[in-house]
């Protein structure tokens, strides 16, 4: 459990956080979802206690993380994989994190197992690949098997079997009860492994809650074939949506997958096909996020709705 | 490579597992006993304590070499005042830049490597981080360099005892005789002190050159400024210099421009304290 009350952070002239407020649940992945430079490093930052917020206040279970003695039993954050000194063998760098906490030994090569380091255990970090890095770093935030786990753009660097391995290892870390909270900047990865989401821009909160309802309150075009689609489009321009036909089909927007089929349904509405556009994820984070991008190449996107 | 492939189920259980054997115990030894880990696993600890011994003893060797050699150009004046001691000793000197360098990197290498972050998240409480770096390093450092000075001053004085005083005497000393013993453990102190003055350094500035920089400014440059003060200022200001109090504490025979050894030795011990206490403060203060 995390909770945020007011989180603002000040660097100089730079907002980086402004007023967020949010809370993340145990036992879901919630992925933490906005632009470059949106604030999602500087948040998690503040929730270690590295950064000290100019004002509000982010609790791990119910206590600022800064007044805990030997945290990794309670939280284990990855930030930056690339953040370790290469001089050093995997087994050491694992283990003198693990003295500082006063975790067994056989712990860290339980870790080095989880992960699939064991091989390279005694090899130089510097001779390590990012992808291997990024397991590396893993493997150190469970060292004290922790209920809350953190982690900062964590597929960056990964091959498609890392990644594929990671969405399935922080679906396993919720479903064992654990608060597992993941960074990206990229929607279609947080689709994928995300339950929850929470999304900012330039500093602000833009939406937090279920992925499902974040998608269908926003974009939400579905797609649907019906052999009454004449009948079908008067009543769906009654409930103020909007209607295109495309080819056989009739793509709607502004109402959502079950409410067009209980519409169907209540007038006797015969349906072949009734889907929800998958791609929508992405279109609800530009439609969230359109004004609060920091750094802009093309023309605008659309703003972002009420 | 994947080693968990297990299916995750989509309904989590609602109770998070409860933090399993929530240590109890020192933190300060389990602090210690990680920074005494990282210390000992990184190969800057080895290259600049190797140059440290190799430089205090090869150094002090030539110079007691090259002084013998010129010893009969030696007035009546500077032969009867000679330091037999302290001249075995002046290996440290350049000793001071190595194990400068270490003190430093301690810290550096860990914000330049942004190791340090991982560091205060496993333990929040900077300042035990901080001290139990520096406690670790002393420790190492101390070791290190008293065997050094003390393999410098036995092989110098070796050097030694084949000149004669104009007296008859044998030039060299023993290990027993009067401040000996002292200035050797003194040395390998002073050492000591310039390497945590390093560390202090390399956490308040948190870059490594900037950190030997000023390092050396202060035990280099400093005592070249002082010295072009006007008289007394520059004798009355270049002998509270870490590097003025330092040779106070490993000098035999005693000039007026030169602490007492023991005067000496506490205007060390109290360099460290601040340096350590500022180095402190704005640890706390700062974000990681």
């Amino acid at each position: 459990m995390i909770e945020a009350r007011g989180l603002t952070k000040r660097y100089g002239a730079t907002l980086a956080v402004d007023d967020l407020s949010f809370e993340i649940k145990p036992g879901t992945v919630t992925g933490f979802l906005g632009p470059n430079g949106a604030g999602k490093t500087t948040t998690m930052r503040c929730i270690l206690g590295l950064d000290h917020p100019t004002k509000g206040s982010v609790t791990v279970n119910g206590r600022p993380y800064a007044e805990r003695r030997f945290p990794l039993h309670e939280v284990g954050a990855l930030l930056d994989a690339s953040a370790v000194q290469p001089g050093r063998r995997a087994d050491q760098h694992l283990w003198a994190l693990a003295q500082s906490n006063r975790i067994p030994r056989t712990r860290v090569h339980e870790v080095l197992e989880l992960v699939g380091l064991t091989g390279v255990a005694r090899k130089r970090i510097g001779t390590f690949s990012l992808g291997m890095n990024q397991r590396l770093g893993i493997a150190a935030t469970l060292l004290g098997d922790p209920g809350v786990l953190m982690f900062d753009e964590p597929v960056n660097g990964l091959d498609p079997e890392g990644i594929v391995w990671i969405r399935h290892l922080f679906k396993r870390l919720a479903a064992e009860g654990r608060t597992v909270f993941v960074s990206s900047h990229l929607m279609s990865e947080m689709a994928l492994t995300a339950e929850n989401l929470i999304v900012i821009g330039r500093g602000h909160l833009i939406a937090q809650g279920a992925i499902d309802e974040l998608t269908s309150r926003t974009a939400g075009n579905v797609l649907v074939k019906s052999p009454q689609a004449e009948e079908l489009t008067r009543l769906l321009i009654d409930q103020q949506a909007k209607v295109e036909l495309d080819g056989s089909a009739i793509r709607v927007r502004g109402l959502n997958a079950p409410a067009i089929g209980e519409l169907a349904a209540a007038h006797g509405i015969v349906l072949h096909e009734l889907a929800p556009e998958l791609a929508s994820l992405e279109e609800t984070f530009f439609e969230l996020t359109g004004e609060s991008v920091e750094y802009r190449a093309d023309e605008p996107v659309p703003s972002r709705g009420a | 490579m994947a080693t968990t492939t297990t299916t995750p189920t989509a309904e989590a259980p609602a109770t998070p597992p409860e933090p399993t054997g929530k240590p109890t115990g020192s933190l300060w030894r389990a602090v210690l006993a990680s920074e005494w880990t990282k210390l000992r696993t990184v190969r800057s600890t080895v290259w600049t304590l190797f140059a440290t011994f190799v430089v205090t003893i090869g150094i002090g060797s030539l110079i007691a070499l090259a002084r013998t050699s010129r010893w009969d150009n030696l007035s009546l004046h500077d032969k009867l005042t000679f330091d037999p001691t302290s001249f075995s000793l002046r290996g440290v000197f350049l000793a001071q830049l190595a194990i400068g360098v270490l003190g430093v990197l301690i810290v550096s290498s860990e914000y330049s490597s942004g190791m340090i972050r991982t560091t205060f998240a496993a333990v929040p409480q900077r300042r035990v981080v901080l001290y139990s770096k520096a406690i670790v390093f002393a420790i190492v450092a101390y070791v290190t360099t008293a065997i050094a000075c003390l393999a410098a001053f036995l092989i110098g004085q070796a050097i030694f005892a084949g000149t004669r005083l104009p007296t008859g005497a044998v030039l060299g000393v023993s290990l027993s005789s009067p401040g000996a013993l002292r200035s050797v453990l003194l040395a390998a102190f002073y050492l000591t002190v310039v390497g945590i003055i390093g560390l202090a350094l390399g956490s308040l500035l948190r870059r490594t050159a900037g950190a030997i920089a000023t390092l050396f400014g202060i035990v280099f440059v400093l005592p070249i400024l002082t010295s072009a003060l006007p008289s007394p200022w520059d004798t009355d200001v270049g002998k509270y210099l870490p590097s003025g109090a330092g040779v106070a504490s490993f000098t035999v025979k005693h000039t007026s421009d030169l602490l007492h050894p023991g005067a000496g030795f506490l205007v060390l011990v109290g360099y460290v304290l601040f340096a350590l206490w500022i180095a402190g403060f704005a640890l706390t203060r700062r974000d990681a």
